[in-house]
């Protein structure tokens, strides 16, 4: 990366930079007629004599010259504003394409850190350094050339100006200069100091805001979010502190420009004025100095500007360039280099006297290894011993300290990053899941770079063309997200038809495809996407309706009918019958919604519901009075909240003596909430007599009837004929409610589903619509086993021809390890396996065994070779 | 099952019958009504205890597994309590309980059993007494066992 920013910016736009510099001379002089014709009109035009004027052949009257120049300033002025428009979007792009260029660059760095740097930097700070802190270069690169250029070059015309009209006048107006260049770089020196201060403090906000939202478990375990905010409020304090000392400093500097500024015209007036007086200087002479000086102000007041700006920009740039420059950085040709045909790896793997130091210390001490990549390795030791320094090294995720791994023919860490990321696979306990869906992060290893093009046509192409165009001007890639970046002969598959059938078959492979199966079901479907999927689960539903009068199902499920009330949901979903979309009908608060309330009116059910809401509030008071308000029954049972158990019972009584209908509004609301929460079927209160059920049926009615245009949006009703886009696809078969009081409904209900989709022939589909569902940031919507078992799946996609395990699948139980190894065995066929492991129990299943220890390799051989009764592998399966 | 008719069954049962009506109102509304069709199991020997169950209507019946074969240790109709022991030792349940007619059942919460228990000195007392009659059952039945053994042994 280049040392400065000024560096970076003649090496990046030395071109841009001249022409906004050439463009900028050449509107010099419109400007300047634009400022001189007004005099012309004035002096010439409108108080001038001696016309008729002749120009050329032209005649000229008083009238007509006057609109000439009139015409000529609007011209003029068209011409200026056009200039300045253009400079100000071309310096603007200028900027940003810098900009992106930088943060390109940063970015590409990152990429190319040794892996022990990410263990001291974090993320906030890099992400703080390549978002924010570079933010301000964009706005001075555009000037960074023209500004000073422009700036210095009226200062001097106006300086050259003075010493012609009286070289002693113009030796007063340049007396403060020396001073102000002596005075203003030494404050500014300060402000620089300061600056850098600022960064590095601001850097360990973003980093302890990272810290704590990683953290915040920890957090609130032991309850320490009043420290979090203290060590917060001290770091901003700081950073308080710095930005005030720099604005005092900044604005001293501002003053005591202004005041040397000012003390000029001091020397103007006293030595001009003695000079006058003396007879040395004309009179006219002085006032034109004079005016001049005040010209001489503005670009004096810009440049010191650009220079505190500068000066800013140059240390931003340096810090965040430091930042960036780490010892031990990848080499770029690991990663440009892409050879036409990615070879094999086979023979054999041979590492050669391996030394990895990690903070001063020996992780690997010697490690001389040989072994066969047709053959399936088991890594174990006492303690970590190394294996996943080790496990690291082979997978070229680490660069050794000393020695080397030789794969065949070649040299592990000098290949391309290009070969080894699609030949190796690497895996361990933190397997990473991207935020997107399950499909992308299971493709996610075989996605290097695009292989064949979008075809485009059209305004597609031309905008495409564009982009293109405009990434190429910030130097950074082309390559089109859009465009096919499986390589898919290369990763054995017959094309994309055939990807969806090999993905189904790895996760077969890693014991995904139930669970995936499972994330399907609760999915929503998108008819859109999905029109036939839709036909199949309406047929889904039908035969599991037809099913519920059988013997394992009667009665276990409620179906949803819109002309019947259904027991088993509560009140509030009785009314709605639909499923909410968004929270405006969340079915918790809609006894607050006043379009809901207005229905219960409409139909008259008002005094109905007043009436329950007071024997539930009854009910209540009765049972919960007596516990403690802290008793978990409330939370548990209770319609009411502990706290408002005293304000309920104010209601009942003021319901009592007025009666319920005479009581204030917000009273009547407080009662009216308490109806919406019964389930009959849960609750067995026997509130809603069938005549109170029929009422209900009409406001459901009614409230589907006269939903307003703006609400429509906000609910999907039920609808035997279609499926319902907010509910699940297991909600949409289902079409109904487990009942309250059949032990184990919703299994046995689970049960009859799975047969029917595997009946149908349409559980793959489920699959299909699972593997499109969201993973969450970082995968955190998934079990630690499914992200450990997608990371897994990634890998066997891509084929490798080595496949190094470090201790995975720590999620799941020791019988399922062993199961989902024999499937990854039969996967890999006669392809290196390097596993590294903790039970040597397992390591019995592989064709080798190492055994570790502080470092090195204490034993090395078959499983038979390793059997005797005094090795140190037979002494570990003992301790087992 | 209504909320009335399980605070009845719940007055019918003798450990309970002392109990404060509004903490016997409570508990009939924090309990579930469950139904079993006849020959259903409820739990099995070795399940984790999480509950008790009061019969409402019906029959039980209670069988341990000895060599293989089930041996029927007890049958229960209306009004009984049962489970609530493998609650009081955190542990496993012991036998394998069926319906023997269609059941219905009032399920009470594991963690609100033993709490409700704890908390209401008479809920107590009855368990005791509850207990304290089980293990003079037992007792007699051992005693019984005992004769009918020496009974059997030859005279020195």
């Amino acid at each position: 990366m280049e040392p400065t920013i000024f560096r970076f910016i003649f090496r990046y736009s030395m071109r841009a930079q001249i022409i906004v510099l050439v463009v900028t001379v050449i509107s010099f002089p419109f400007l300047y007629l634009s400022l001189e014709l007004p005099k012309t009109i004035v002096n010439e035009a409108i108080g001038g004599s001696g016309f008729p004027k002749t120009w050329s052949d032209i005649e000229l009257g008083q009238v007509e010259y006057l609109m000439l120049l009139c015409a000529a300033y609007l011209v003029l002025v068209l011409i200026n504003g056009g200039f300045k428009y253009w400079v100000n979007v071309y310096k603007g792009q200028l900027g940003e394409r810098m900009l992106r260029r930088l943060r390109y660059q940063l970015f590409g760095r990152i990429l190319r850190f040794p892996m022990p740097r990410f263990r001291r930097v974090s993320p906030g700070e890099m992400i703080a350094m390549i978002v924010s802190e570079v933010e301000p270069l964009g706005g001075f690169i555009g000037d960074a050339l023209a500004l000073p250029a422009f700036q210095g070059g009226t200062l001097l015309t106006i300086l050259v100006f003075m010493f012609v009209q009286d070289p002693v006048l113009g030796m007063a107006a340049v007396a403060m200069y020396p001073l102000q260049a002596y005075l203003i770089p030494k404050l500014q020196r300060k402000v620089n100091a300061l600056a850098k201060e600022r960064v590095r403090t601001a850097r360990k906000l973003s980093e302890r805001i990272g810290e704590a939202v990683q953290g915040i478990q920890e957090i609130h375990v032991h309850n320490t979010s009043e420290r979090e905010l203290a060590d917060f409020s001290a770091r901003s304090g700081q950073i308080y502190a710095i930005r005030f000392r720099i604005y005092r400093l900044k604005f001293l500097v501002k003053f005591l420009n202004n005041f040397l500024a000012s003390v000029t015209p001091f020397f103007f007036f006293a030595i001009g004025g003695y000079l006058v007086i003396q007879g040395d200087l004309s009179f006219g002479a002085l006032v034109a100095v004079l005016a001049a000086h005040k010209d001489l102000s503005a670009p004096w007041r810009e440049l010191l500007n650009y220079y505190q700006t500068m000066e800013d920009v140059r240390i931003k740039y340096q810090q965040v360039i430091e930042q960036f420059e780490p010892a031990g950085l990848l080499s770029e040709e690991i990663f440009s280099e892409v050879p036409e045909k990615i070879p094999p790896l086979d023979g054999s793997l041979v590492a050669t006297n391996l030394v990895l130091e990690q903070d001063g210390l020996k992780v690997l001490d010697g490690v001389t290894l040989s072994l066969p990549l047709s053959e399936r390795t088991a890594v174990v030791g006492i303690g970590d011993a190394g294996r996943a320094g080790l496990a690291q090294v082979l997978a070229r995720i680490l660069f050794p300290t000393a020695g080397s791994v030789r794969i065949g023919e070649y040299q592990l860490h000098r290949l391309p990053e290009a070969v080894t990321g699609r030949r190796i696979a690497y895996l361990d306990q933190a397997a990473y899941v991207f935020a997107g869906t399950i499909r992308d992060n299971l493709l996610y290893g075989i996605r290097h770079r695009p292989v064949m093009q979008r075809e485009l046509s059209g305004s597609a192409k031309t905008r495409h063309e564009r982009l293109v165009a405009e990434a190429e001007a910030a130097g950074s890639t082309t390559a089109d997200l859009a465009a096919e970046w499986i390589d898919y002969e290369d990763v054995g598959i017959d094309g994309p038809h055939a990807l969806g059938g090999r993905v189904l078959e790895v996760l077969r492979t890693v014991e995904l495809e139930e669970d995936i199966y499972r994330i399907g079901l609760l999915s929503r479907i998108d008819g859109a996407r999905n029109p036939d999927l839709v036909g199949r689960l309406l047929d889904a539903r039908e035969e599991f309706h037809a099913r519920l009068s059988d013997d394992t199902l009667r009665g276990l499920v409620e179906p949803f009918d819109e002309s019947a009330y259904n027991t088993n949901m509560s009140v509030a979903e009785n009314l709605l019958f639909g499923a909410p979309v968004g929270e405006t009908f969340n079915v918790d608060r809609l006894a607050d919604h006043p379009y809901v309330l207005g229905t219960l009116e409409e139909v008259g059910l008002k005094d109905a519901f007043l009436d329950i809401g007071q024997r539930l509030a009854e009910i209540m008071i009765d049972l919960f009075q007596d516990l403690p308000r802290d008793h978990e029954y409330f939370s548990r049972f209770s319609f009411i909240d502990a706290d408002d158990i005293p304000v309920f019972r104010q209601v009942i009584r003021h319901a009592r003596s007025e009666g319920p209908d005479k009581i204030e509004a917000a009273e009547q609301r407080l009662l009216m909430s308490l109806p919406f929460k019964l389930i009959e079927a849960r609750h067995r209160l026997g509130l809603i007599t069938p005549e109170i059920r029929v009422q209900i049926l009409e406001a459901r009615r009614a409230f589907a009837r006269g939903l307003p245009e703006r609400l429509r949006g906000a609910v999907a009703f039920f609808d035997r004929a279609s499926i319902n886009p907010a509910a699940s696809i297991q909600d949409n078969i289902l079409f109904g409610k487990p009942a309250y009081g059949s032990p184990q409904a919703q299994q046995r209900i689970n049960r009859s589903i799975d047969a029917i989709i595997d009946a149908m022939g349409i559980r793959n589909d489920l699959v299909e619509v699972g593997l499109e569902a969201q993973t969450g940031i970082a995968g955190s919507r998934l079990t630690v086993a499914q992200r450990q078992k997608i990371g897994l799946a990634r890998c066997l996609l891509k084929r490798p021809h080595l496949l190094v395990v470090n201790m995975t699948l720590t999620g799941v139980s020791f019988s399922a390890q062993a199961e989902i190894m024999r499937k990854v065995f039969a996967e890999m066929g006669g392809r290196g396996i390097v596993w590294v492991l903790n039970s040597a129990e397992l390591a019995r299943c592989f064709d080798r065994i190492v055994v570790m220890e502080d470092g090195r390799v204490v034993e090395h051989g078959s499983v038979a070779d390793l059997a005797g009764p005094d090795t140190i592998f037979h002494r570990m399966a003992a301790a087992e | 099952m209504d909320y009335m008719s399980a605070c009845g069954v719940l007055r019918g049962i003798p450990i309970f019958a002392t109990l404060d009506p509004a903490k016997l109102k409570l508990l009939a509304f924090a309990s579930e009504a469950l139904t079993f069709a006849s020959g259903e199991v409820l739990f099995r020997g070795g399940d984790p205890a999480d509950c008790a169950y009061l019969i409402a209507e019906g029959e039980v019946e209670i069988c341990v597994e000895r060599e293989g074969e089930p041996i029927i240790v007890e049958r229960l109709g209306r009004h009984a309590l049962f489970g609530e022991l493998a609650l009081f030792r955190h542990a496993p349940r012991v036998a394998t309980v069926k319906a023997q007619t269609p059941l219905k059942v009032l399920r009470i919460d594991g963690d609100m059993f033993l709490r409700f228990v704890s908390e209401n000195p008479e809920t107590a007392l009855g368990v005791m007494r509850m207990l304290s009659d089980k293990i003079a059952r037992a007792t007699d039945h051992a005693e019984v066992l005992e004769d009918r053994l020496r009974a059997l042994q030859p005279k020195p």
